[in-house]
């Protein structure tokens, strides 16, 4: 019988089947940041356990509230700091190389094809994008990950989503998934892999396939997953050209992990994106999804463009097309977090941070900040951000704020008018 | 094995998440005894408070999905400071039921005819999980006994007092 990608990668990393239902897997990358981290490292220490299972397997980044914003913060950064010193962890990302780990870690070239990897980070199924096997877990799983290279997973199920047609110009892979999250609600997914396929998904970028991946927990799935192809391969070619010796052999290689014709699959969807127009979110579930043209009016008091959903250069470059030689509206902040240090540097030298600033955007260093209402742009009670992140829950963004979730596009069109608008009008 | 139940506080509402349980905002802490105060803050839930309703509560019944979101244990460890260790729902999302059986605390799914039952005993109602013969008893205004089924490795890790003793007594 046939395997899905999901399937392959859990052979190949089997340790141990404890039941006929759960199964123990080798990890290949266990990533760490300080908000998750320091609790497993103290807890470690106090066990008399404080060790790592392979200091090349660990990556680490301090990237939620950075630089640090009081002495909470500061202990926070210094306990993973301190641990990675002492361990000799080699990737560690500080102040001045730090960036939102989704974003970062993708471009280090850390995470390859058929590769399994966790972090104590629900959005760790970006990765997925890779054709890898990547999951958020808690801090245990991450503890266990850090000392023994193993986690605990059911045996996976695989939903397949194949999507079709051509996107219209101002649509993306936000609005895509959006899309596909009402369509599956918020537990449509649960304790399921959702396999992204079909020439939709083939012409992505891996920015693209890094967005429609990201969401996947939103859905409750465990792992965003699309095929590694020729895409997949450019992007890491820098990280891998010692190791083929053309892109083709790497490609030959990559699809050895694609699902077979044969395989099983618990569910399977086509969607047609040829009619998709703008997508935005209302209430506090990221099921709760319109068309913009249904919210359009809506007034907003901050834009935040950013994040391991769309803080990428690709979402950068898209909101410039809209903000390019234009002010955004008197009653909104705009502020902007490039994801990374090397966005934000390509950024600069594309004069994309010009287009942001003249428009009257703020520009943050890279940090998950204002996401999750910690550091850099928390709202005020009653306020609404239009915001390209992944979460609309109750509080998200800062206590009694409002976040409406959009693409780069959406988000800038609407910074330029200071209420929702469908980009289309200003491209 | 530790004992597991108490009374219980009703949540009625589907797809709780971890945020609304423990805002990020708290996440700064370093311990998780001084995520006490901060329980449910943020849950959208007409009527909840709170610091009224949590006093001499040991068990959470819920509905659909619950603790969606974030993956962040300590949405999982302000329950436990607070000296709640199950939660009975509908459906769990797989982060947070995973998480509850990694620190030895039970996340029991029941269908959702046997949630609706909970629901009609009454305010006050006293739990009580038999984890050898899978069966968890409610007293209420009448008492009713409902058989849950329980993943074999998730009571491993339960009887192991978490994944941390269980991963390294095995791996």
């Amino acid at each position: 019988m046939g395997k899905t990608i999901a399937e392959k990668i859990f052979a190949a990393h089997l340790r141990d089947t404890p039941t006929a239902e759960n199964v123990i897997l080798d990890i290949d990358v266990v990533m760490c940041h300080e908000i998750t981290t320091p609790i497993a490292i103290t807890d470690l220490e106090a066990r008399g356990m404080d060790r790592v299972f392979d200091t090349s397997k660990i990556k680490a980044v301090i990237d939620h509230v950075t630089p640090s914003k009081d002495s909470k913060t500061a202990i926070q950064g210094k306990i993973l700091r301190d641990w990675a010193r002492r361990h000799k962890i080699h990737d560690f990302f500080d102040i001045g190389a730090n960036g939102v780990c989704h974003a970062l870690f993708p471009e280090k070239g850390f995470v390859r094809p058929g590769y399994t990897v966790i972090m104590g980070d629900s959005h760790t199924c970006t990765h997925g994008a890779f054709g890898a096997f990547a999951a958020g877990v808690g801090t245990t799983d991450l503890e266990v990950g850090i000392l023994k290279g193993v986690c605990s997973f059911r045996t996976p199920e695989t939903m397949k989503l194949t999507i079709t047609g051509t996107l219209q110009d101002g649509v993306s892979a936000k609005d895509v998934i959006l899309f596909i999250i009402k369509e599956l609600t918020v537990n449509g997914a649960t304790d399921k892999i959702m396999e992204f396929v079909g020439p939709v998904v083939e012409s992505m970028s891996m920015e693209a396939r890094m967005t429609l991946c990201n969401m996947a927990i939103e859905a409750g799935a465990t792992c965003g997953i699309c095929l590694p192809d020729r895409v997949t391969a450019k992007y890491l070619w820098p990280f891998i050209k010692d190791q083929y010796e053309s892109i083709d052999r790497a490609v030959e290689d990559f699809v050895t992990w694609h699902s077979d014709p044969d395989a099983t699959y618990t569910q399977e969807l086509t969607i047609d994106v040829s009619t998709l127009v703008p997508q935005v979110t209302f209430g506090y579930k990221p099921d709760e999804v319109k068309s913009v043209a249904e919210m359009e009016g809506t007034p907003v008091d901050q834009v935040y463009i950013g994040s391991c959903t769309n803080g990428r250069i690709e979402d950068l470059r898209s909101a410039a097309r809209i903000l390019k030689g234009k002010k955004i509206a008197a009653n909104v902040r705009g502020i902007l977090s490039p994801a990374t240090p090397k966005v934000y540097s390509q950024a600069l030298e594309e004069g994309i941070i010009a287009i942001f600033m003249e428009a009257g955007f703020c520009v943050t260093n890279p940090t998950c900040g204002a996401c999750l209402g910690m550091s850099n742009g928390v709202l005020a009670e009653g306020e609404i951000c239009a915001s390209t992140t992944n979460r609309n829950f109750n509080g998200r963004m800062g206590k009694g704020g409002i976040v409406h979730l959009m693409s780069p596009l959406t988000a800038a069109a609407t910074a330029v008018k200071g209420h929702i608008t469908d980009p289309r009008k200003l491209l | 094995m530790k004992e597991f139940g108490g009374k219980a506080l009703f949540l009625d509402r589907n797809d709780i998440n971890t945020d609304e349980i423990i805002p990020a905002k708290y996440l700064t802490e370093n311990t998780k005894m001084a995520l006490q105060p901060f329980i449910l803050e943020d849950l959208k839930l007409g009527g909840f408070d709170p610091r009224r309703d949590i006093e001499g509560k040991g068990v959470i019944i819920t509905r659909a999905n619950f603790g969606c979101g974030s993956s962040r244990e300590h949405a999982v460890w302000v329950f436990e400071v607070n000296d709640i260790n199950v939660v009975i729902a509908e459906s769990f999302a797989r982060i947070f039921r995973q998480n509850m059986y990694n620190c030895g605390m039970l996340a029991i799914e029941l269908p959702k005819q046997d949630i609706e039952t909970l629901f009609t005993l009454g305010d006050t109602v006293e739990i009580s999980v038999d984890l050898a013969s899978a069966k968890l008893t409610a007293k209420g205004n009448k008492t009713v006994v409902f058989s849950f089924k329980m993943n074999e490795f998730d009571k491993k890790l339960v009887e192991a007092g978490g994944w941390l003793v269980y991963a390294d007594k095995n791996y």
